[in-house]
């Protein structure tokens, strides 16, 4: 099923990568992405991250400013087109990339096929390691009682559940608890949180419940929208719990400052 | 406070009333609670779930595409039986055509079995001012009239009462007050009073699960058996049905039942599933002298090959809305409409109009779980998001939200301004920052009314890389 052009893969035979670190990760914690980074030359990828990049324009799709979105999807197809994978350490984002930019595109035949053959190529960071580069971490540890929260974009759009708790299950010290819900929405929802305040923050409070009576230190997930949304409701009720991004921790990065912990970094 | 009063106030002023009702909350996860664990449990043993529903999908959608062959051989299988068919194109219509044979039968009672669609057409009220005294004997909504409520569900109407409110109604309400709160005791209460109504009824009316095209026969499903007593008791029996219910034959019908049921409350079947054909014939025990099916458009036609086509498909089973983080939350009421939870907002802005109804589209995680526990793959998300489409094209959306989001994609759109934008950006909103977190920040609160913003990095992420790669190559 090689869609990537067979003169990307350079001398080395190591595939190319072009790594969209999202608009999120850019602004509120590099960490992940440099994370993601790290994780993607381990497993055995050349990674470029490409300076045009900005936001995959979910944002605008889901307000139903379409127009909007196209220009974006225009922009980062063109930033990325040309890389055999592209990989996102978000399934929301991958998801909008590999599900939706088709949908924008119905009525521009030449974009739309732009669109589709970027999609065949485009993988969330955390199912690309294993589905992919078949990657196992290995010497991390971390000691350490955790829980998952599978955001609903990765998992319901593209089928991601095992494979975080795959690679989690190679980190040394860690134990994961099962958490209540895990498959229930957080309620984040891209704008939705600050256009509903109210709901959203019923939803996240009874999340936030269900994560603390895990009895778990850390919150950990695929999605930094959906952990800031916890992770800030957490901390606005005192919580202990602390959370991070899963690819910091395979990365062996959560020694350092948890997600809204003082950092300069 | 009963439905019709919150219907007036805005949208989020219903929604601010509902999440300030903790028994509503409690009352409301009992129910859809179990519901999902039920539903659940009932897939997971289904062997092939993924194919009876790929194969409900294909019927929905067969007939959806055949609509005119399966109405008119609909239409003559059921006058062949006995029965008289009419057509409504709108609410109003349909309602006028019921009530017209309640007037020609010279009705003074009439008995109604649970149906979502009379709800639609506004039934309710077109009896009412008719002078036509008007039973409802599905028990959550006999608890739903008693209380002068509107169903908060499609499945259990009365869900947004508890017990202790319903015992209080029943006191208040019943020629044999009763004084106990225990279930069987209050079932018993409203069988003594619903039983005459049964018995005095001059027309019974229901709606339809299915309406059978090769023998012009309707399908209802109840667990109380009240429909039943509906449509056999009574002189006249009225059928109201939105024309997508039709299926070809019974065999279609089984699949979709199977999958209605189980997706509705976990249920292998209901206890009582009832095909009707025709009135009462010659030698039969009971049964109807007169038996009308007002076949119901009301807007219907409108969706058929258009982008809210795979709505059509809907069985009305309400799993949408028990999976729904935010019907949950809020409870039917809120929603305005006559369907709540996402098929609810799916349908209300097509019913009612997108401008009173702009919030229902946009009061969405789009999570995509009730597209997942639709038996019939109904694309919910994509369809709400079709909505919020044409609310943004035809300018329903606040200008304030029109002119943040042009800002930003005009910055998104040119890279070099978006680094400096956003490289501005983390400074500044740092400076609102203590210990790692924003607390409060003007503009911003949606947010920090509720939780705390973790304060970003001190630089963005492509600035921290690009300094790594000059570093790199010095």
């Amino acid at each position: 099923m090689s869609l990537s052009p067979s003169s990307q893969m350079g001398f080395s035979g190591r595939p190319r990568v072009g790594l969209f670190v999202t608009c999120l990760v850019d602004l509120i914690r590099p960490r992940i992405g440099f994370a993601a980074l790290a994780l993607l030359e381990q497993a055995g990828c050349d990674v470029v991250v490409p300076e045009a990049q900005t936001c995959c324009g979910q944002p605008a799709f889901n307000s139903g400013a379409s127009d909007h979105a196209r220009a974006l999807a225009k922009n980062l197809i063109k930033a990325f087109e040309l890389f055999d994978y592209i990989v996102v350490p978000s399934g929301s984002c991958a998801g909008m990339i590999k599900l939706h930019y088709k949908e924008l595109f119905k009525s521009e035949p030449a974009w739309r096929d732009r669109a589709i053959a970027l999609a065949g190529r485009t993988y969330e960071l955390l199912s690309f390691l294993t589905d992919v580069r078949s990657y196992t971490p290995a010497g991390v540890s971390l000691k350490a009682v955790a829980t998952y929260h599978d955001s609903c974009s990765g998992l319901r759009e593209l089928g991601i559940e095992k494979q975080p708790r795959q690679l989690l299950s190679n980190v040394q010290g860690l134990s994961l608890k099962p958490l209540a819900g895990h498959d229930v929405c957080c309620g984040f929802g891209g704008t939705f949180c600050v256009k509903y305040p109210s709901i959203s923050n019923a939803i996240v409070e009874e999340k936030a419940r269900d994560i603390e009576s895990t009895g778990a230190e850390l919150l950990l997930g695929g999605d930094l929208g959906c952990l800031m949304n916890m992770a800030g409701k957490l901390h606005r009720n005192g919580s202990k719990v602390r959370a991070y991004h899963a690819a910091e921790v395979i990365a062996g990065m959560a020694d350092g400052p948890a997600l809204g912990e003082e950092t300069s970094f | 406070m009963t439905a019709l009063e919150t219907d007036f106030k805005p949208f989020k002023t219903r929604v601010e009333d509902a999440l300030a009702n903790r028994t509503l909350k409690v009352a409301i996860e009992r129910t859809t609670g179990t519901a999902r664990l039920k539903r659940a449990a009932a897939v997971s043993t289904w062997p092939n779930f993924a194919g009876a529903r790929d194969l409900g999908r294909r019927i929905k959608d067969h007939v959806t595409s055949n609509l005119d062959h399966y109405l008119i051989e609909f239409e003559r299988n059921a006058i062949a039986s006995g029965a008289k068919v009419h057509w409504a194109s709108t609410a109003e219509e349909a309602c006028e055509i019921v009530v017209d044979i309640c007037k020609a039968a010279n009705a003074k009672s009439v008995t109604r079995s649970k149906s979502m669609l009379g709800e639609e057409i506004g039934l309710p009220l077109a009896l009412e001012k008719a002078g036509i005294t008007r039973v409802e004997t599905d028990l959550a909504e006999h608890i739903v009239q008693l209380a002068g409520d509107k169903p908060s569900h499609i499945i259990w109407p009365a869900l947004h009462r508890t017990r202790e409110e319903v015992a209080e109604l029943f006191r208040k309400h019943h020629h044999t007050p009763q004084n106990s709160d225990e279930i069987p005791a209050m079932v018993r209460s409203a069988r003594r009073q619903l039983r005459e109504a049964f018995l005095r009824a001059d027309v019974g009316i229901s709606g339809a699960n299915f309406l059978i095209a090769d023998s012009g026969a309707v399908c209802t499903v109840t667990n109380e058996g009240n429909a039943e007593l509906t449509t056999t008791i009574p002189r006249v029996h009225i059928v109201t049905a939105g024309i997508e219910k039709l299926v070809p034959s019974l065999r279609h019908a089984m699949v979709l039942l199977r999958l209605l049921v189980r997706s509705a409350t976990g249920a292998d079947f209901t206890q009582y599933t009832t095909f009707h054909c025709g009135p009462k014939r010659p030698g039969d025990a009971d049964g109807p002298e007169e038996f009308h099916i007002v076949l119901v458009d009301n807007g219907r036609t409108h969706m058929l090959g258009g982008d809210l086509n795979d709505m059509l498909r809907c069985l009305r089973c309400g799993a949408c809305m028990n999976h729904c983080v935010v019907y949950r939350q809020i409870g039917g009421h809120a929603y305005g409409g006559t369907y709540p939870g996402p098929m609810g907002s799916v349908l209300t802005p097509e019913l009612d109009g997108l401008a009173g109804s702009r919030d229902l589209v946009h009061a969405c995680t789009l999570n995509g779980n009730c597209q997942q526990v639709c038996p019939v793959d109904i694309p919910l998300p994509t369809l709400l998001r079709g909505w919020r489409e044409k609310s943004w094209n035809e300018g329903l959306e606040p200008r304030s939200v029109r002119r943040a989001l042009w800002f930003w994609a005009f910055a998104a759109r040119h890279p070099f301004l978006y680094r400096m934008a956003t490289a501005v950006a983390v400074r500044v909103l740092r400076l609102f920052g203590e210990a790692g977190w924003v607390r409060s920040m003007p503009m911003a609160k949606g947010w920090t009314s509720h939780r705390d913003f973790p304060k970003p990095a001190s630089r963005t992420f492509m600035e921290q890389y690009r300094a790594a790669q000059r570093r790199a190559r010095k």
